[in-house]
Protein backbone atom coordinates (compact mmCIF):
# COMPACT_ATOMS: atom_id res chain seq x y z
CA UNK A 1 0.00 0.00 0.00
CA UNK A 2 1.50 3.30 -1.07
CA UNK A 3 1.34 6.44 0.97
CA UNK A 4 1.18 9.79 -0.78
CA UNK A 5 2.80 12.74 1.05
CA UNK A 6 0.15 15.18 2.18
CA UNK A 7 2.34 18.23 1.48
CA UNK A 8 2.40 17.33 -2.25
CA UNK A 9 -0.15 18.06 -4.94
CA UNK A 10 -0.89 15.54 -7.69
CA UNK A 11 -2.01 15.47 -11.31
CA UNK A 12 -4.32 12.97 -12.99
CA UNK A 13 -1.29 12.10 -15.17
CA UNK A 14 0.52 10.86 -12.03
CA UNK A 15 3.00 13.65 -11.43
CA UNK A 16 3.58 14.90 -7.90
CA UNK A 17 4.33 18.56 -7.20
CA UNK A 18 5.85 20.20 -4.16
CA UNK A 19 5.36 23.98 -4.08
CA UNK A 20 7.89 26.07 -2.21
CA UNK A 21 8.26 29.84 -2.55
CA UNK A 22 6.57 29.84 -5.94
CA UNK A 23 8.75 27.05 -7.29
CA UNK A 24 7.29 23.66 -8.22
CA UNK A 25 9.41 20.54 -7.73
CA UNK A 26 8.08 17.72 -9.94
CA UNK A 27 8.37 13.94 -10.00
CA UNK A 28 6.18 10.94 -10.74
CA UNK A 29 4.12 9.03 -8.21
CA UNK A 30 4.61 5.61 -6.76
CA UNK A 31 1.57 4.45 -8.70
CA UNK A 32 3.19 5.69 -11.94
CA UNK A 33 6.51 3.94 -11.32
CA UNK A 34 4.74 0.69 -10.51
CA UNK A 35 2.77 0.90 -13.75
CA UNK A 36 5.95 1.58 -15.73
CA UNK A 37 8.12 -1.06 -14.11
CA UNK A 38 11.91 -0.93 -14.36
CA UNK A 39 12.82 2.57 -15.55
CA UNK A 40 15.94 2.72 -17.73
CA UNK A 41 15.95 6.15 -19.40
CA UNK A 42 14.89 9.62 -18.40
CA UNK A 43 14.83 12.60 -20.74
CA UNK A 44 14.30 16.07 -19.24
CA UNK A 45 13.86 19.56 -20.71
CA UNK A 46 16.55 22.26 -20.95
CA UNK A 47 16.87 24.66 -18.09
CA UNK A 48 15.38 28.02 -19.08
CA UNK A 49 12.64 26.49 -21.21
CA UNK A 50 9.21 28.09 -20.87
CA UNK A 51 6.43 25.56 -20.43
CA UNK A 52 2.67 25.69 -20.21
CA UNK A 53 0.62 23.46 -17.94
CA UNK A 54 0.10 20.14 -19.75
CA UNK A 55 3.13 20.50 -22.05
CA UNK A 56 5.39 17.50 -22.49
CA UNK A 57 8.37 18.06 -20.19
CA UNK A 58 10.23 14.89 -20.92
CA UNK A 59 10.09 11.14 -21.39
CA UNK A 60 10.33 8.30 -18.96
CA UNK A 61 11.22 4.98 -20.50
CA UNK A 62 10.97 1.61 -18.82
CA UNK A 63 11.85 -1.81 -20.18
CA UNK A 64 8.27 -2.25 -21.31
CA UNK A 65 7.08 1.23 -22.33
CA UNK A 66 7.73 4.92 -22.93
CA UNK A 67 5.60 7.50 -21.17
CA UNK A 68 5.62 11.27 -21.09
CA UNK A 69 6.18 13.65 -18.23
CA UNK A 70 3.75 16.56 -18.33
CA UNK A 71 4.20 20.02 -16.84
CA UNK A 72 1.84 20.24 -13.88
CA UNK A 73 2.16 24.03 -13.84
CA UNK A 74 3.19 26.76 -16.29
CA UNK A 75 6.46 28.62 -15.90
CA UNK A 76 10.19 28.46 -16.53
CA UNK A 77 12.29 25.35 -15.99
CA UNK A 78 14.89 26.35 -13.39
CA UNK A 79 16.61 23.02 -12.72
CA UNK A 80 16.68 19.37 -13.73
CA UNK A 81 17.99 16.41 -11.77
CA UNK A 82 21.06 15.27 -13.72
CA UNK A 83 21.91 12.59 -11.15
CA UNK A 84 18.53 10.98 -11.75
CA UNK A 85 19.13 10.97 -15.52
CA UNK A 86 22.30 8.96 -14.86
CA UNK A 87 20.54 6.60 -12.44
CA UNK A 88 16.86 6.59 -13.40
CA UNK A 89 16.29 3.33 -11.50
CA UNK A 90 16.11 5.54 -8.40
CA UNK A 91 12.59 6.47 -9.51
CA UNK A 92 11.52 2.88 -8.87
CA UNK A 93 13.03 2.67 -5.41
CA UNK A 94 12.07 6.13 -4.10
CA UNK A 95 9.58 7.83 -6.44
CA UNK A 96 8.55 10.57 -4.04
CA UNK A 97 12.19 11.49 -3.32
CA UNK A 98 13.18 11.43 -6.99
CA UNK A 99 12.54 14.93 -8.25
CA UNK A 100 12.97 15.49 -11.99
CA UNK A 101 12.30 19.14 -12.78
CA UNK A 102 11.87 22.46 -10.98
CA UNK A 103 9.60 25.11 -12.48
CA UNK A 104 9.31 28.75 -11.43
CA UNK A 105 5.50 28.92 -11.52
CA UNK A 106 4.05 31.80 -13.54
CA UNK A 107 0.48 31.06 -12.45
CA UNK A 108 0.61 29.74 -8.89
CA UNK A 109 -3.16 29.25 -8.82
CA UNK A 110 -2.66 26.27 -11.17
CA UNK A 111 -0.94 24.36 -8.40
CA UNK A 112 -3.74 25.10 -5.97
CA UNK A 113 -6.21 23.44 -8.31
CA UNK A 114 -4.30 20.13 -8.43
CA UNK A 115 -5.39 17.04 -6.48
CA UNK A 116 -4.51 16.65 -2.84
CA UNK A 117 -3.11 13.40 -1.47
CA UNK A 118 -6.48 11.97 -0.47
CA UNK A 119 -8.06 12.73 -3.85
CA UNK A 120 -5.08 11.25 -5.69
CA UNK A 121 -5.04 8.14 -3.53
CA UNK A 122 -8.68 7.50 -4.31
CA UNK A 123 -8.03 8.11 -8.03
CA UNK A 124 -5.46 5.32 -8.20
CA UNK A 125 -7.14 2.98 -5.75
CA UNK B 1 -2.59 -8.59 -16.85
CA UNK B 2 -2.71 -8.13 -20.61
CA UNK B 3 -4.59 -9.86 -23.38
CA UNK B 4 -2.19 -12.01 -25.40
CA UNK B 5 -3.36 -14.33 -28.15
CA UNK B 6 -6.73 -14.63 -26.47
CA UNK B 7 -5.27 -15.25 -23.01
CA UNK B 8 -5.10 -13.03 -19.96
CA UNK B 9 -1.44 -13.07 -19.01
CA UNK B 10 0.74 -11.30 -16.47
CA UNK B 11 3.39 -8.97 -17.93
CA UNK B 12 5.38 -9.21 -14.72
CA UNK B 13 5.28 -10.53 -11.18
CA UNK B 14 8.18 -9.04 -9.20
CA UNK B 15 9.41 -6.87 -12.11
CA UNK B 16 10.88 -7.60 -15.53
CA UNK B 17 14.49 -6.98 -14.48
CA UNK B 18 14.20 -9.01 -11.30
CA UNK B 19 12.65 -11.94 -13.16
CA UNK B 20 15.10 -11.68 -16.05
CA UNK B 21 18.13 -11.75 -13.76
CA UNK B 22 16.62 -14.64 -11.78
CA UNK B 23 16.51 -16.75 -14.96
CA UNK B 24 20.07 -15.82 -15.94
CA UNK B 25 21.53 -16.52 -12.51
CA UNK B 26 19.18 -18.98 -10.72
CA UNK B 27 15.77 -20.04 -12.01
CA UNK B 28 12.46 -18.69 -13.21
CA UNK B 29 9.05 -20.23 -13.85
CA UNK B 30 6.78 -19.33 -16.77
CA UNK B 31 3.20 -20.35 -17.43
CA UNK B 32 3.23 -20.67 -21.21
CA UNK B 33 0.05 -22.71 -21.51
CA UNK B 34 -1.09 -20.28 -24.20
CA UNK B 35 1.26 -22.02 -26.65
CA UNK B 36 -0.57 -24.34 -29.04
CA UNK B 37 -0.01 -28.01 -29.75
CA UNK B 38 -1.00 -29.54 -33.08
CA UNK B 39 -0.51 -33.27 -33.49
CA UNK B 40 -0.02 -35.05 -36.79
CA UNK B 41 -0.21 -38.84 -36.86
CA UNK B 42 -0.75 -41.63 -39.38
CA UNK B 43 1.27 -43.62 -41.87
CA UNK B 44 2.12 -40.51 -43.88
CA UNK B 45 2.79 -38.20 -40.92
CA UNK B 46 6.49 -37.75 -41.68
CA UNK B 47 5.79 -37.01 -45.33
CA UNK B 48 3.26 -34.34 -44.34
CA UNK B 49 5.57 -32.74 -41.76
CA UNK B 50 8.37 -32.73 -44.33
CA UNK B 51 6.11 -30.97 -46.82
CA UNK B 52 4.84 -28.39 -44.31
CA UNK B 53 8.05 -27.41 -42.57
CA UNK B 54 11.44 -26.10 -43.67
CA UNK B 55 13.70 -28.19 -41.47
CA UNK B 56 14.47 -31.86 -42.16
CA UNK B 57 12.17 -33.80 -39.81
CA UNK B 58 13.56 -37.11 -41.06
CA UNK B 59 16.62 -36.43 -38.97
CA UNK B 60 14.59 -36.59 -35.76
CA UNK B 61 14.74 -39.69 -33.59
CA UNK B 62 11.72 -40.49 -31.44
CA UNK B 63 12.13 -38.26 -28.38
CA UNK B 64 13.92 -35.52 -30.29
CA UNK B 65 12.87 -31.96 -31.16
CA UNK B 66 13.79 -29.42 -33.81
CA UNK B 67 13.12 -25.74 -34.41
CA UNK B 68 11.47 -25.21 -37.79
CA UNK B 69 9.27 -22.98 -39.90
CA UNK B 70 5.78 -23.70 -41.09
CA UNK B 71 6.21 -22.20 -44.54
CA UNK B 72 4.03 -20.68 -47.22
CA UNK B 73 4.66 -21.53 -50.91
CA UNK B 74 6.69 -18.28 -50.96
CA UNK B 75 9.08 -19.58 -48.32
CA UNK B 76 7.70 -17.16 -45.73
CA UNK B 77 6.37 -17.85 -42.25
CA UNK B 78 2.94 -19.17 -41.48
CA UNK B 79 4.52 -19.63 -38.05
CA UNK B 80 7.71 -20.80 -36.37
CA UNK B 81 7.33 -24.08 -34.55
CA UNK B 82 9.03 -26.76 -32.51
CA UNK B 83 8.58 -30.21 -34.02
CA UNK B 84 8.49 -33.05 -31.47
CA UNK B 85 8.79 -36.59 -32.77
CA UNK B 86 6.48 -38.43 -30.36
CA UNK B 87 6.55 -41.84 -32.15
CA UNK B 88 7.51 -43.27 -35.52
CA UNK B 89 4.67 -41.61 -37.40
CA UNK B 90 3.42 -39.19 -34.75
CA UNK B 91 4.62 -35.57 -34.51
CA UNK B 92 3.61 -32.68 -32.30
CA UNK B 93 4.05 -29.09 -33.45
CA UNK B 94 4.27 -26.49 -30.69
CA UNK B 95 2.98 -23.26 -32.21
CA UNK B 96 2.43 -19.63 -31.21
CA UNK B 97 -0.75 -18.84 -29.28
CA UNK B 98 -2.03 -16.24 -31.72
CA UNK B 99 -1.59 -18.61 -34.65
CA UNK B 100 -3.23 -21.79 -33.38
CA UNK B 101 -6.37 -21.44 -35.49
CA UNK B 102 -4.53 -20.27 -38.58
CA UNK B 103 -1.88 -23.01 -38.32
CA UNK B 104 -4.45 -25.73 -37.75
CA UNK B 105 -6.53 -24.60 -40.74
CA UNK B 106 -3.39 -24.37 -42.89
CA UNK B 107 -2.14 -27.82 -41.93
CA UNK B 108 -5.55 -29.42 -42.43
CA UNK B 109 -5.93 -27.80 -45.85
CA UNK B 110 -2.49 -29.00 -46.91
CA UNK B 111 -3.18 -32.50 -45.56
CA UNK B 112 -6.48 -32.66 -47.48
CA UNK B 113 -4.86 -31.47 -50.70
CA UNK B 114 -2.05 -33.98 -50.50
CA UNK B 115 -4.21 -36.91 -49.46
CA UNK B 116 -2.33 -39.62 -47.62
CA UNK B 117 -2.98 -41.29 -44.31
CA UNK B 118 -2.75 -38.58 -41.66
CA UNK B 119 -4.86 -37.20 -38.84
CA UNK B 120 -4.34 -33.59 -37.80
CA UNK B 121 -5.57 -32.68 -34.34
CA UNK B 122 -5.52 -29.35 -32.55
CA UNK B 123 -4.56 -30.68 -29.12
CA UNK B 124 -3.93 -27.27 -27.57
CA UNK B 125 -6.68 -27.64 -24.98
CA UNK B 126 -5.17 -30.92 -23.79
CA UNK B 127 -1.90 -29.39 -22.62
CA UNK B 128 -0.84 -26.83 -20.09
CA UNK B 129 2.79 -25.82 -20.50
CA UNK B 130 5.12 -24.66 -17.75
CA UNK B 131 8.69 -23.58 -18.45
CA UNK B 132 11.34 -23.86 -15.72
CA UNK B 133 14.37 -21.96 -16.95
CA UNK B 134 17.78 -21.07 -15.59
CA UNK B 135 20.99 -22.71 -14.37
CA UNK B 136 19.20 -24.09 -11.28
CA UNK B 137 16.09 -25.28 -13.15
CA UNK B 138 17.35 -28.84 -13.39
CA UNK B 139 17.98 -29.09 -9.64
CA UNK B 140 14.54 -27.70 -8.83
CA UNK B 141 12.70 -29.91 -11.30
CA UNK B 142 14.69 -33.03 -10.40
CA UNK B 143 13.42 -32.80 -6.82
CA UNK B 144 9.90 -33.40 -8.18
CA UNK B 145 10.43 -36.13 -10.75
CA UNK B 146 11.92 -39.57 -11.25
CA UNK B 147 12.76 -38.71 -14.86
CA UNK B 148 16.53 -38.71 -15.26
CA UNK B 149 16.91 -35.05 -16.25
CA UNK B 150 20.69 -35.08 -16.89
CA UNK B 151 19.86 -37.85 -19.39
CA UNK B 152 17.71 -35.49 -21.45
CA UNK B 153 19.93 -33.72 -23.95
CA UNK B 154 19.25 -30.26 -25.38
CA UNK B 155 16.19 -30.48 -27.66
CA UNK B 156 15.15 -33.96 -26.46
CA UNK B 157 12.23 -34.95 -24.27
CA UNK B 158 10.98 -37.73 -22.00
CA UNK B 159 7.70 -38.82 -20.44
CA UNK B 160 7.05 -39.37 -16.75
CA UNK B 161 5.56 -37.66 -13.76
CA UNK B 162 6.26 -34.27 -12.19
CA UNK B 163 4.85 -33.72 -8.68
CA UNK B 164 2.76 -36.85 -9.21
CA UNK B 165 1.24 -35.50 -12.42
CA UNK B 166 1.65 -37.15 -15.83
CA UNK B 167 4.01 -34.97 -17.84
CA UNK B 168 6.19 -34.71 -20.92
CA UNK B 169 9.41 -32.89 -20.14
CA UNK B 170 11.62 -31.37 -22.83
CA UNK B 171 14.97 -29.65 -22.50
CA UNK B 172 13.89 -26.56 -24.42
CA UNK B 173 13.02 -22.96 -23.72
CA UNK B 174 12.78 -19.42 -25.01
CA UNK B 175 15.31 -17.75 -22.75
CA UNK B 176 18.78 -18.72 -23.97
CA UNK B 177 19.29 -20.47 -20.65
CA UNK B 178 19.32 -24.14 -19.75
CA UNK B 179 15.88 -25.33 -18.72
CA UNK B 180 12.83 -27.43 -19.31
CA UNK B 181 9.32 -27.18 -20.66
CA UNK B 182 6.73 -29.35 -18.95
CA UNK B 183 3.53 -30.41 -20.71
CA UNK B 184 0.80 -31.49 -18.29
CA UNK B 185 -2.97 -31.99 -18.34
CA UNK B 186 -4.51 -28.55 -17.66
CA UNK B 187 -6.53 -29.82 -14.69
CA UNK B 188 -3.32 -30.65 -12.79
CA UNK B 189 -1.17 -27.77 -14.03
CA UNK B 190 -1.74 -25.70 -10.93
CA UNK B 191 -0.39 -28.52 -8.77
CA UNK B 192 2.78 -28.70 -10.86
CA UNK B 193 3.17 -24.89 -10.81
CA UNK B 194 2.75 -24.70 -7.03
CA UNK B 195 5.12 -27.63 -6.47
CA UNK B 196 7.79 -25.97 -8.63
CA UNK B 197 7.37 -22.64 -6.84
CA UNK B 198 7.74 -24.43 -3.50
CA UNK B 199 10.73 -26.53 -4.61
CA UNK B 200 12.29 -23.41 -6.10
CA UNK B 201 12.38 -21.55 -2.82
CA UNK B 202 15.85 -22.84 -1.96
CA UNK B 203 17.29 -21.18 -5.08
CA UNK B 204 15.02 -18.12 -4.96
CA UNK B 205 13.20 -19.12 -8.14
CA UNK B 206 10.93 -16.36 -9.45
CA UNK B 207 7.63 -16.63 -11.30
CA UNK B 208 8.10 -14.75 -14.59
CA UNK B 209 5.70 -12.97 -16.91
CA UNK B 210 5.53 -12.10 -20.59
CA UNK B 211 7.82 -9.09 -20.12
CA UNK B 212 10.82 -11.11 -19.01
CA UNK B 213 10.02 -13.80 -21.56
CA UNK B 214 10.45 -11.16 -24.26
CA UNK B 215 13.64 -9.57 -22.89
CA UNK B 216 15.21 -13.00 -22.30
CA UNK B 217 14.43 -14.34 -25.76
CA UNK B 218 15.69 -11.18 -27.40
CA UNK B 219 18.94 -11.20 -25.44
CA UNK B 220 19.42 -14.76 -26.72
CA UNK B 221 18.61 -13.50 -30.27
CA UNK B 222 15.63 -15.84 -30.54
CA UNK B 223 13.05 -14.52 -33.01
CA UNK B 224 9.46 -13.68 -32.16
CA UNK B 225 7.19 -14.72 -35.01
CA UNK B 226 4.68 -11.99 -35.78
CA UNK B 227 7.16 -9.36 -34.67
CA UNK B 228 10.55 -10.21 -36.21
CA UNK B 229 9.08 -12.13 -39.14
CA UNK B 230 5.70 -12.92 -40.63
CA UNK B 231 4.03 -14.07 -43.84
CA UNK B 232 6.05 -11.44 -45.75
CA UNK B 233 9.42 -12.65 -44.46
CA UNK B 234 11.24 -15.64 -45.88
CA UNK B 235 13.14 -18.03 -43.65
CA UNK B 236 16.42 -16.74 -45.11
CA UNK B 237 15.49 -13.09 -44.67
CA UNK B 238 14.89 -13.89 -40.99
CA UNK B 239 18.49 -15.14 -40.83
CA UNK B 240 17.35 -18.70 -40.18
CA UNK B 241 19.04 -20.59 -43.00
CA UNK B 242 20.06 -23.20 -40.42
CA UNK B 243 16.45 -24.40 -40.13
CA UNK B 244 16.21 -25.19 -43.83
CA UNK B 245 16.75 -28.83 -44.75
CA UNK B 246 18.51 -28.16 -48.05
CA UNK B 247 18.87 -31.87 -48.78
CA UNK B 248 15.13 -32.48 -48.51
CA UNK B 249 13.39 -33.28 -51.76
CA UNK B 250 10.55 -30.82 -51.85
CA UNK B 251 8.61 -28.76 -49.36
CA UNK B 252 6.44 -25.66 -49.30
CA UNK B 253 8.52 -22.68 -50.31
CA UNK B 254 11.57 -24.74 -51.28
CA UNK B 255 11.89 -23.19 -54.75
CA UNK B 256 11.89 -19.64 -53.41
CA UNK B 257 14.34 -20.45 -50.63
CA UNK B 258 16.70 -22.24 -53.02
CA UNK B 259 16.53 -19.29 -55.38
CA UNK B 260 17.34 -16.91 -52.52
CA UNK B 261 20.17 -19.12 -51.36
CA UNK B 262 21.64 -19.07 -54.84
CA UNK B 263 21.17 -15.36 -55.64
CA UNK B 264 21.16 -13.90 -52.16
CA UNK B 265 18.44 -12.07 -50.27
CA UNK B 266 17.68 -8.38 -50.68
CA UNK B 267 17.01 -7.73 -47.01
CA UNK B 268 17.87 -9.48 -43.82
CA UNK B 269 17.18 -9.32 -40.10
CA UNK B 270 20.17 -7.66 -38.41
CA UNK B 271 20.92 -7.76 -34.69
CA UNK B 272 21.91 -4.32 -33.41
CA UNK B 273 23.10 -2.61 -30.29
CA UNK B 274 22.34 1.03 -29.53
CA UNK B 275 25.31 3.40 -29.43
CA UNK B 276 23.26 6.35 -28.17
CA UNK B 277 21.23 6.18 -24.97
CA UNK B 278 17.82 5.12 -26.26
CA UNK B 279 15.67 2.09 -26.91
CA UNK B 280 14.64 1.44 -30.50
CA UNK B 281 11.33 -0.36 -30.35
CA UNK B 282 9.23 -2.44 -32.75
CA UNK B 283 8.07 -0.34 -35.71
CA UNK B 284 10.69 2.42 -35.48
CA UNK B 285 12.28 3.29 -38.83
CA UNK B 286 15.89 2.79 -39.89
CA UNK B 287 16.98 5.87 -41.82
CA UNK B 288 19.74 6.35 -44.40
CA UNK B 289 20.23 9.60 -46.31
CA UNK B 290 16.88 10.92 -45.05
CA UNK B 291 15.06 7.88 -46.37
CA UNK B 292 13.50 4.97 -44.58
CA UNK B 293 15.46 1.87 -45.54
CA UNK B 294 14.43 -0.55 -42.82
CA UNK B 295 12.40 -1.10 -39.69
CA UNK B 296 13.05 -2.24 -36.14
CA UNK B 297 11.25 -5.53 -35.47
CA UNK B 298 12.18 -5.95 -31.79
CA UNK B 299 14.00 -3.76 -29.30
CA UNK B 300 14.47 -3.46 -25.60
CA UNK B 301 16.84 -2.58 -22.82
CA UNK B 302 18.17 -5.92 -21.58
CA UNK B 303 18.25 -6.24 -17.82
CA UNK B 304 21.21 -8.63 -17.72
CA UNK B 305 23.60 -7.18 -20.31
CA UNK B 306 22.28 -3.72 -19.49
CA UNK B 307 22.38 -2.69 -23.13
CA UNK B 308 19.71 -1.54 -25.53
CA UNK B 309 19.52 -4.14 -28.30
CA UNK B 310 17.19 -5.27 -31.02
CA UNK B 311 16.57 -6.65 -34.49
CA UNK B 312 16.00 -4.57 -37.59
CA UNK B 313 15.00 -5.67 -41.08
CA UNK B 314 17.44 -3.84 -43.35
CA UNK B 315 18.90 -4.06 -46.89
CA UNK B 316 21.37 -6.94 -46.94
CA UNK B 317 24.23 -4.50 -47.64
CA UNK B 318 23.62 -3.04 -44.18
CA UNK B 319 23.23 -6.35 -42.38
CA UNK B 320 26.94 -6.68 -41.70
CA UNK B 321 28.65 -6.57 -38.33
CA UNK B 322 29.99 -3.09 -37.61
CA UNK B 323 27.55 -1.31 -39.91
CA UNK B 324 26.25 1.90 -38.31
CA UNK B 325 22.46 2.30 -38.28
CA UNK B 326 20.51 5.48 -37.66
CA UNK B 327 17.12 4.88 -36.10
CA UNK B 328 14.26 7.35 -35.78
CA UNK B 329 13.32 7.20 -32.10
CA UNK B 330 10.21 9.35 -31.75
CA UNK B 331 11.50 12.04 -34.08
CA UNK B 332 15.14 11.94 -33.04
CA UNK B 333 17.84 10.12 -35.02
CA UNK B 334 19.92 7.92 -32.75
CA UNK B 335 22.92 5.72 -33.51
CA UNK B 336 23.06 1.93 -33.40
CA UNK B 337 25.45 -0.63 -34.82
CA UNK B 338 25.00 -4.10 -36.27
CA UNK B 339 26.56 -6.69 -33.95
CA UNK B 340 27.04 -10.46 -34.03
CA UNK B 341 24.32 -12.69 -32.59
CA UNK B 342 23.45 -13.92 -30.05
CA UNK B 343 23.72 -10.88 -27.79
CA UNK B 344 23.95 -13.28 -24.85
CA UNK B 345 25.33 -16.80 -24.79
CA UNK B 346 25.14 -18.76 -21.60
CA UNK B 347 28.43 -19.83 -20.07
CA UNK B 348 29.60 -23.42 -20.47
CA UNK B 349 26.84 -24.48 -22.82
CA UNK B 350 27.38 -28.02 -24.03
Amino acid sequence: MSSYPTDFKYTKDHEWVRMQDGEATVGITDFAQRQLGDIVFLELPAVGQQVKQGDVLGQIESVKAVSELFAPVSGEVTATNAALVTHPEGINTAPHDSWMVRIRASAPAEAGALLDAAAYASLVK
Amino acid sequence: MVEFGGWDMPVEYSGISDEHVAVRTRAGLFDVSHMGEIEIAGNDALALVQWLTSNDASRLAVGQIQYSALTTPAGTFVDDVLVYRMADEHYMLVVNAGNIGKDHDWIRAQAAERGGDTAVVNASARYALIAAQGPQAETVLQSLTAIDLPGIKYYWFAHGEVAGVRATVSRTGYTGEDGFEIFTPPAQADRVWQALLEAGRTVDLKPCGLGARDTLRLEAAMRLCGSDMDEQTTVLEAGLGWIVGWKKQDFLGAARLREQKMNGVERRLAPFEMRDRAIARHGYNVIRDHEQVGVVTSGTQTPFLKKAIGFAMVPVSMAVVGEPLMIDVRGKLVAAEVVPEPFYKRPGRT
